[in-house]
Formats: C-alpha cells, sequence, structure tokens
C-alpha cells in the first residue's frame, strides 16, 4: 500500500469508540475516504462517515486491545495502490501489501500494524525511453518501455492527472521506480511509480462496444455463451457447484494479456493453491509461465473484513492501469457476494438503514459502479484497452432472486447459471444451458465466422436447438419413461446426451480436457451433428434406435475431448459413423 | 494496575454494561464478582470513553448493580502445554477431570490471527478414514475443513468417532513408526447433551483415544455465551500442538448450530439491525475465523484438519448455518435421514456430498490411478439410478428398458454394499475402490464414459469371468 511511503500525517484525532473493525474518533481533521492510522500500532483505516467533531472510520486490521484515548494520524490522502512494474507475478493483500514482505516481516500469521509498499522500492528495472528531448507528451503518453515479466512490456505513462508539455530531459538504464526518468519544461517528473485513488476510475476517451471474444477454451462458454473483451459476466451459483474452479479455468486459460485475479472472502487454500499452481502452468499461446502475466490479490475470509470491501477496488484499479497500456485485461472476482456482505458488515456497525435482506441502500449503485469499469476502451494515449470483469456470486441457499444476484443481473450481460444438479452428477462445468445467457453472441458472431469457420453460428444454433427439444422431451419421459416416446423423439435425446456428455462436460482436470481450442470446439459439435444426420437418415431406412446407438463408433464420441490430434481423430470418427451406419440399412 | 469499577448501569441478558473513567480495550477480559463472592468472566464487546458493553461467559444471573468489574489488560488467553493432550476441559478451559492443573508452557490469545495464504501449503496428502463413502467419493486430506451436515437425531456422532477412530495417513514404504500416522484430537463440544458427552467420553475410553486427546466440554445446560469461546480455546490449542509441536491434528467441533445459536443470542442482546433468520450480519466473517483455522503451513511438521458437525433445522441446507458453512469450508458431507431408516450405516447420501480437496489428493502415488475415474463413473451412475427411482414409482419396473433396469440395480447395490458398512468396519482405499469396480462391472463396458480405456482394461469385472470365478 503506498500509504507506507506517505509518513506525514496531517493531523491527529483521539479515539472515542471501538466496536470491531469500527472505530470513532474524536478532533480528527479528515476528509470523506482519508486513510489514517488507528491507535497506538498505526493500524490502517479509512474514513467513511463524519458527523460533527466525530468520525467513523473502518479499520482494516484487527481491533482486539485498542482502547478509547489512543490517538487517530490522518494521512490525508484516499486509499491509493501504487502503479508500476513488478505488479504482475504478485500477490497481494486486500490494500496491496505484498503477502510475501508481510510473511517476511511477521511469519505464518498474519499480524497487525506492518505496513509495506505495493511495489518494491528498491528493486531496480531496465527503463528504455520512447520519447526524446524536444518531444511533447500528454497526460496518458507513453514515455518508455520496461520488460516486466517475460511475458508482459510494461508501459511507463504520463499520470493521467499530470499537464503534459516538451519533454526536457530523458535518462535510459537502471532505475528504481521512485528515480525520475523523464521531466517535462513545465517541472512535472516522471517516475515509473504512479499513485492513483482505488474509488475512482482511471479516465479514457470513450468506450466502444467490443466485438472481439475473450476465448476461454471452455467449450461451453466460447461454444453457448460467449462473453467479448470488455464484457461483463456474473457467475452465481450455490456451494458446491464449481464457482472457483469456474474462475481459475478462466484465469488459467482465458486469452487476455492479464490477469488480475481478487479472491475475495474467500478460502485460504483456494489461494495457495492458485499461488502454488500457476507459476507451473504455461499459457497456451506464449508458453510461458502464467504468473508472469498475472497479479493476484487475496483477502481471505478470516482476513479483515474492511479490507475485503477494498479489495475488488485494488483490483480493478490495476487492472484499469494496464489498460491504459493498451492490454486486455480479464478480472475475476472471487466472489462478490462477500463483498457486499463486507458492506453490509460496515454498513450495519453505522447502524445505518438497511434496504433488503439487511444489505446497505447503495449496494446498486455500489455493484454497478464496479461493473461498469469494465468494458473496451479508446485510453486518452489514443491506444484501445479493455477490461472483462467476470464476477461469482454466492447466492444463499442457491436462491438466485437475493439482492446481490438481480442486482448484479441488471448488469452484466453474460449469465453463466451455475447448478447444483449438475453438480451432484459430476456434470462439471455445471452450467445450465437452458438458464444461462449471452448477450454478445450477435456481436461476436462475426469473428467466429472469419476466424474459426463460416458455419459457426449455424452449428451452435442447431445444438441449442437440440437442447432445447430434449428440455421439452425431458417432461414426458418423467412422466411416461422414455421407451415410451416415438423413435424419433429417443433419437434426439441419444443425440442431446452426446452434446451434453461429449461436448458440453469437460474435465478441467485432464491435461488436453483442460483447454479446448475454438476449433476443436467447432469441430467436435460438427462431429455430434454428423452423427444426428447420419443417424436419422438410418432410422428413416427402418433401423430401430437400440441398432443406431449400439454402432461401435458412437461412444465415441464421448472421447474427442481428451484427444490431442483431435482432426485426425474427429475426421476418422465421421467416417467411422458414416460406414458403420450405412452399413446397417 | 487492575482498576476496580461499581459502576454497572445496565444488565441485559448475557450482556453488562459499566461505566468507566480510563480506557479499556477492546476484546479485553473481564473478572466480575456478584455480592456472593463468585467470580463471573467476561469480555469487551464495545468501548467507549464512557461506557463498555461487556458480554459475560457465565451468563449474568446473580450479578447485580453492585457487584465489583475488573478489566485485566489483556485479551482471552489459553494456557498451553504438550501436557493437555490426555485432558477434559470445561468450555471455558477450566480442567474438570480431576486432574492437576495445567502449567502452561505458553499463553496465546485465542482470536488467533489468519495464516497468509503464502505460507500455507497446500492439503494434498489423503486420510483413509475406512469408511467408503468418504475415502472413495468424497476424499478427506490432512488439513481440510469438510463438515458433517446432519439433522437432528441422526447418527453423525457415529460417523465423526469411526473416523476420528479410524483415521490414518498410510505410510509409505520405507516404513516409519506408526505413531507418526496417527492423529492427535481435539474434541470442542457446544451445548450437546451430557448423555451424548458420555457417549463420546466412552469411545474414547474405550479406545484409548484419550490419551491422544484434549476434550473441551461445553455442554446443553452450562451458559451459552461460553460456547463462543470454546471452539476459539480448541483451535488455538490445535495449532500449537500442530504447528508448534508438529503433531497432526483433527478437530471435532460439535455442534456448530448451538454455537451459532449463541451468537445470535448475543446480537440480539446488542440489539444489532439481523441479518438472515435474526443471526447477525457478521455470522459468515465469524465462522470463517474458526473454519479458516484448518490448514498446513509451509516448513511445519504437523496439520490441522477439522470436522465440523452441524445440525440443520428441518434438515434444511438453505438455512444461515449449513449455507454459510457450505462457502466457508471444503466440501460437506450430507448424513441422510432416509438412508438412516433404511438401516445404512453410515447413512452419507454421497450426492450433495462434496470434498474440494479431493482431486489434488488421489491418483496415482496418493491413492490409486483409478481412483478418480471410479468415483466419477460411480456419480454418475448412482445419479442416472436415483432419477430412475422416481420414475418406477409411476410407471413400474416392467415399463423401463433393460439398461434402466440395470441402473436401478446398481443404485440399490451401490447403497446396501458400498455406503453400507457398519461403525466398526474399517475399509482401506484398495478395498474401496475394487468394491467401487465390482458395482460397476454390472453395468455394460460401453456404459463407463467417465473412465479410461486403459483402466477398463484393467479392472474391469467381466460379468462371465466373475460368474465361473464363483
Amino acid at each position: 500500500m503506498s500509504q507506507a511511503t506517505a509518513t506525514e500525517t496531517t493531523s491527529e484525532g483521539v479515539i472515542e469508540s471501538v466496536s470491531g473493525p469500527v472505530v470513532t474518533a474524536v478532533d480528527l481533521d479528515a476528509r470523506m475516504n482519508d486513510v489514517v492510522y488507528v491507535g497506538e500500532e498505526g493500524l490502517m483505516g479509512e474514513v467513511i462517515e463524519i458527523e460533527g467533531n466525530l468520525t467513523t472510520i473502518q479499520v482494516y486490521e484487527e481491533t482486539s486491545d485498542v482502547a478509547p484515548g489512543e490517538p487517530v494520524a490522518n494521512t490525508g490522502e484516499p486509499l491509493s495502490v501504487d502503479l508500476g512494474p513488478g505488479m504482475m507475478d504478485s500477490i497481494y493483500d486486500g490494500v496491496q501489501r505484498p503477502l510475501d514482505v508481510l510473511e517476511e516481516q511477521m511469519g505464518a500469521f498474519l499480524d497487525r500494524g506492518v505496513d509495506a509498499p505495493g511495489i518494491d522500492l528498491e528493486k531496480t528495472w531496465e527503463f528504455n525511453p520512447e520519447v526524446e528531448e524536444g518531444d511533447e507528451v500528454s497526460a496518458g503518453d507513453v514515455v518508455g518501455i520496461v520488460p516486466e515479466t517475460e511475458s508482459i512490456d510494461h508501459k511507463v505513462l504520463v499520470p493521467p492527472d499530470y499537464e503534459g508539455g516538451e519533454v526536457t530531459s530523458v535518462e535510459s538504464g537502471n532505475f528504481n521506480v521512485d528515480e525520475t526518468v523523464v521531466e517535462l519544461d513545465n517541472g512535472e517528473e516522471i517516475q515509473m511509480r504512479q499513485q492513483w485513488p482505488v474509488r475512482e476510475p482511471r479516465p479514457t476517451v470513450e468506450k466502444e462496444t467490443p466485438t472481439t471474444p475473450l476465448v476461454s477454451g471452455q467449450r461451453v462458454l466460447d461454444g453457448l455463451f460467449p462473453i467479448a473483451k470488455g464484457g461483463t459476466a456474473a457467475i452465481p451459483g450455490p456451494f458446491g457447484s464449481g464457482k472457483t474452479v469456474t474462475q481459475h479455468q478462466l484465469a488459467k486459460w482465458a486469452d487476455a494479456d492479464i490477469v488480475v485475479y481478487v479472491g475475495c472472502g474467500e478460502r485460504g487454500n483456494e489461494m495457495t493453491e492458485v499461488i502454488e499452481d500457476f507459476p507451473e502452468l504455461e499459457d497456451p499461446k506464449t508458453g510461458k509461465p502464467l504468473m508472469s502475466r498475472t497479479c493476484l490479490i487475496a483477502n481471505t475470509s478470516n482476513m479483515p473484513v474492511a479490507a475485503r470491501e477494498s479489495c475488488v477496488y485494488t483490483g480493478i484499479t490495476i487492472a484499469e492501469y494496464y489498460r491504459d497500456m493498451g492490454y486486455d485485461v480479464a478480472l475475476m472476482a472471487d466472489s462478490t457476494s462477500r463483498w457486499a456482505e463486507a458492506m453490509r458488515e460496515i454498513s450495519s456497525r453505522l447502524e445505518e438503514m438497511p434496504g433488503e435482506e439487511g444489505y446497505p441502500a447503495y449496494l446498486a449503485a455500489r455493484l454497478s459502479e464496479f461493473y461498469e469499469r469494465a468494458g473496451k476502451f479508446q485510453n486518452i494515449n489514443g491506444s484501445e484497452g479493455s477490461i472483462s470483469v467476470i464476477g461469482a456470486v454466492s447466492p444463499p441457499g442457491g436462491d438466485f432472486s437475493e439482492p446481490v444476484t438481480q442486482n448484479t443481473l441488471r448488469i452484466v450481460k453474460c449469465f453463466w447459471a451455475l447448478d447444483a444438479d449438475l453438480a451432484e452428477r459430476r456434470h462439471f462445468p455445471s452450467i445450465n444451458w437452458n438458464e444461462s445467457y449471452s448477450l454478445y453472441k450477435e456481436q461476436l458472431d462475426p469473428w467466429w465466422r472469419e476466424n474459426v469457420h463460416e458455419e459457426f453460428p449455424e452449428v451452435r444454433q442447431w445444438a441449442v436447438d437440440v437442447l432445447d427439444e430434449e428440455a421439452e422431451l425431458q417432461e414426458i419421459v418423467q412422466l411416461v419413461g422414455k421407451d415410451a416416446l416415438p423413435e424419433d423423439q429417443q433419437l434426439t435425446l441419444e443425440v442431446a446426451r452426446y452434446i451434453r456428455e461429449g461436448w458440453l462436460q469437460q474435465n478441467a482436470f485432464h491435461d488436453v480436457d483442460t483447454y479446448c481450442e475454438p476449433e476443436k470446439t467447432y469441430l467436435m459439435l460438427t462431429a455430434i451433428q454428423h452423427f444426428s444426420e447420419e443417424a436419422f437418415d438410418a432410422l428413416e431406412a427402418g433401423v430401430p434406435v437400440e441398432e443406431i446407438i449400439d454402432v461401435d463408433a458412437v461412444p465415441q464420441l464421448n472421447r474427442m475431448n481428451t484427444q490431442e490430434d483431435f482432426e485426425a481423430y474427429i475426421s476418422e470418427l465421421k467416417d467411422d459413423l458414416s460406414d458403420q451406419l450405412r452399413e446397417k440399412y | 494496575m487492575q482498576k476496580e469499577y461499581k459502576t454497572i448501569t445496565e444488565i441485559s441478558g448475557p450482556l453488562v454494561f459499566a461505566e468507566i473513567d480510563e480506557p479499556v480495550g477492546y476484546d479485553e477480559i473481564v473478572e466480575i464478582e456478584t455480592p456472593s463472592g463468585e467470580t463471573r468472566r467476561g469480555q469487551v464487546l464495545e468501548t467507549t470513553s464512557e461506557y463498555v458493553a461487556i458480554q459475560v461467559f457465565e451468563g449474568t444471573s446473580g450479578i447485580d448493580r453492585n457487584s465489583s468489574v475488573r478489566f485485566l489488560g489483556e485479551t482471552l488467553q489459553m494456557p498451553l502445554t504438550e501436557e493437555l493432550l490426555g485432558r477434559v476441559l470445561s468450555g471455558s478451559g477450566e480442567p474438570i477431570d480431576g486432574g492437576p492443573e495445567i502449567e502452561p508452557d505458553e499463553e496465546r490469545p485465542i482470536v488467533g490471527a489468519a495464516i497468509n495464504p503464502t505460507a500455507r501449503e497446500y492439503p494434498e496428502e489423503f486420510i483413509q478414514t475406512g469408511v467408503s463413502a468418504v475415502d472413495g467419493m468424497n476424499t478427506l486430506v490432512r488439513g481440510q475443513k469438510l463438515p458433517i451436515f446432519s439433522g437432528s437425531g441422526l447418527p453423525h456422532n457415529d460417523l465423526a468417532l469411526q473416523i476420528a477412530r479410524q483415521a490414518t495417513v498410510p505410510e509409505e514404504e520405507d516404513g516409519g513408526d506408526d505413531e507418526g500416522s496417527e492423529f492427535a484430537v481435539i474434541f470442542g463440544a457446544m451445548g450437546i447433551t451430557a448423555e451424548e458427552a458420555n457417549e463420546f467420553m466412552d469411545d474414547f475410553e474405550r479406545t484409548g483415544a484419550l490419551e491422544r486427546s484434549v476434550v473441551f466440554m461445553n455442554l446443553a445446560d452450562d451458559p451459552a455465551v461460553e460456547r463462543t469461546v470454546t471452539p476459539r480455546l480448541a483451535l488455538t490449542t490445535a495449532e500449537y500442538l500442530a504447528f508448534d509441536k508438529g503433531y497432526h491434528v483433527l478437530v471435532i467441533l460439535t455442534d456448530m448450530t448451538n454455537y451459532c445459536e449463541a451468537l445470535r443470542e448475543i446480537g440480539a442482546a446488542r440489539e444489532e439491525v439481523p441479518g438472515r433468520r435474526g443471526y447477525p450480519g457478521y455470522m459468515y466473517t465469524d465462522l470463517a475465523t474458526l473454519y479458516e483455522r484448518a490448514g498446513r503451513i509451509e516448513g511445519r511438521e504437523g496439520s490441522v484438519t477439522q470436522i465440523p458437525i452441524l445440525t440443520m433445522p428441518g434438515d434444511d441446507d438453505t438455512h444461515p448455518i449449513p449455507d454459510l458453512t457450505g462457502y466457508i469450508t471444503e466440501g460437506q458431507i450430507y448424513i441422510d435421514r432416509d438412508l438412516n431408516s433404511q438401516g445404512i450405516e453410515p447413512p452419507v447420501n454421497v450426492l450433495p456430498s462434496l470434498s474440494r480437496l479431493m482431486d489434488d489428493g488421489i491418483g496415482e502415488g496418493l491413492t490409486r490411478e483409478d481412483h478418480a475415474d471410479v468415483s466419477d463413473q460411480l456419480y454418475a451412475a448412482y445419479a442416472e439410478g436415483e432419477d430412475l427411482r422416481d420414475l418406477v414409482n409411476i410407471v413400474g419396473r416392467e415399463a423401463l428398458s433393460e439398461r434402466d433396469n440395470k441402473y436401478l440395480d446398481f443404485a440399490d447395490a451401490f447403497e446396501t454394499e458400498f455406503v453400507q458398512q457398519g461403525y466398526d468396519t474399517n475399509r482401506d482405499i484398495d478395498e474401496t475402490l475394487d468394491l467401487g469396480w465390482e458395482l460397476l462391472s454390472e453395468l455394460p463396458k460401453e456404459e463407463l464414459n467417465r473412465i479410461d480405456e486403459e483402466l477398463i482394461e484393467e479392472y474391469y469385472v467381466e460379468t462371465e469371468a466373475a460368474q465361473t470365478a464363483d
């Protein structure tokens, strides 16, 4: 957190009362959202209410043993993050303190009152200037490039709140983040590190309509419910339905340049899994370690609740900074319900009048403010960048009518509904194809036609139709049994079964199946469509359904997913299907 | 400087409000002496420059406005020593087994700090519980928190005891001593009946498990507020034994429902804005500070594995207690009323049950190469059989195809042969998986679409062959 470096304080007050994470102080001269240090130990907090001489503060750390009468010091700065090289391949807590630094300083358990800057102030980086003396630069412009990790070139930008002007001096070589690398004629100095308040979106020129998909390598998402680069999606689901695995899969395989993963109020072991797994995984596009394009923010459920409230803002501000460099950023927030609950907890400690189910009345406003920071943007330096936001929602009891799910659905354009029933029968990813939707389908179709196959949208529509028909037929089957249906409807059910089992299901833990390129997604579906056509021909020629599905090649439709050499396998399978089915008549 | 006040202004439920003139820290421990000379302990819930709100662990009856209030200047500490093993303590940590006073090596605050996620080690060591429904389908690993979701009158305690008795980590071939793989058991009882407590104690004594156990007993007639402290004492002890003394610790907390009721009681007494069903809005955070104290730490020998037990009011898993628990813990084991009335022991319903850490704890080198596929296939086949049962009720078995009938038979066999094993049978993982193959082999080979073809070749029991073998 950047306040670690701002040692000056502007005013001092005295603690009046302490109740869990909420502390009040008197005689403190503060503005809303100023960062303050509370008590003898200097616990970090933020001003959230001012009433006469009484200031209310939410504290980002445990408050045991803090007593009235202890001092409160105001930094006079809003909660900000440090932005600069070194954020990739890092793991932060909710207020951007690097967790590995904290571990060095206080051991395996998180103590309190320890502060650390968000990026290493000592480390030097190789600064390669992109401007020369005499060049005119304005806010947001790239002045140099720093090789941050093996996959990411970090662009050093003129801070958005600078006026800009003529470059009077440029350095080149190795510097730490606080050394001035570029000076302007109006006296403005540019370092590799800049700060930005987390609750304020970084400026852009305009928001554009996204037309490129964020390819996730997950068949059900890419194939049926695609999200655009710059889009928003919500994954609601009861516990055990696979939210986190889906989020992890997206973080691993989505074709974004940068991934910011916010673990908000979730399990400690899950974050550890990410920390242990990601460095070993390779980016399918570049072959470089996934961690080199990833920034993790971990505020586990037992870490202080106020820091949970701030962690999504920390995450999105970091995402915006990389967007300004022209990158496509994907931000995963797991889970936004925990964030909403943190708001509720703080709000109830403030004794605010509650809205629905005890959530504060400003819940909807906060959610939409957050999701609106996503999008495809034209940046102030003329480049284009995007932020895609994928928020997991954990509705109590799996009931989607609760306020967080409902308010989220009003904003996001992709809805990936996880289904406990599917999870119970180990159909993963357990995304319910009847309930989910994506409003990006039409605007992304041209991309699919151009980059995957001309026919892709039609084949997809065929699959959707079969699944719809299956849903209707299942209702009848529930009453009278499958054998009471006419033969052609029985065959439709079989085709639908292969779409479900062979195509929609995907094993995240299988080396090959975990990532499915768009071509494979398409080809697999055409194989099932091919089977469907051949099977219906056979049926018309008088072959009974039992014999059709008994053909040797048919169960192989369920094995396409694990084939590395899928093109050969699928084309051979199509031939086998034709041959073997035609033999029957 | 223990200042004594006689300034109590209000007594309400479990809370006492007192005026003060010197600052008192949040969470600090308080002693209240009643006129009859009894000492009650409590904790500061809210502190301002003029008054404090105190939550009294042992109940407020007998306290009057003239009682004296002493602030001890520290937060609640647990006295810790290896000698705690074999002892029985009250819900607030006092010995109640008639043994000697505890001479602590050190004391630690019971609130406990969060483990830094970068310092954690991801849990992936298989724990063999000897229960097929757990080992085969919902594998437990060291450092996991896996609750048992149960209902009133169901045999969750028998299952918990069976796990406590049988749990081992299969040692590798190069043979360490047997002691190394045994668990120390920390048992935290919150509001359980004296009868249930006896059941646990008898079992501990009968099997000699008491020697490697620490028992914290808060019974149903003990003060409710004390229950908010009991699990924290238990977990502080567990962390000490695990991370300082190198034990592998299994913590059983029962019944979390009583704990949550106590939280609600305090919340109501403080006139807080209630969340769902009257439970406080911070219950998720509060529960997380308990459940998240399971795990492993890099470079430390021991581990803390948690099995909290909760009885779902009305068997409803959308009730806030199981719901919030499920969002924090790494899976859950469901005890099922129907299976119980059919006499299945243990009556575990595997379909809604889940172990999130299973995937990394099983497979070649850990359990067996076919474990993941077998368990997937058993799940899928059992789910299909379950579905068909509804249909049978309407159309009868004759109306179903041969394939459907096979699935129905499979579902029955799965319950009566795989899940059913009795509380005294200890099946090792090979037995469990072989049993799974035996059941799966009743289905045609082509139906086994979740299993790798090579594994089918190796393990599938050809029906004819099986018959001739008989």
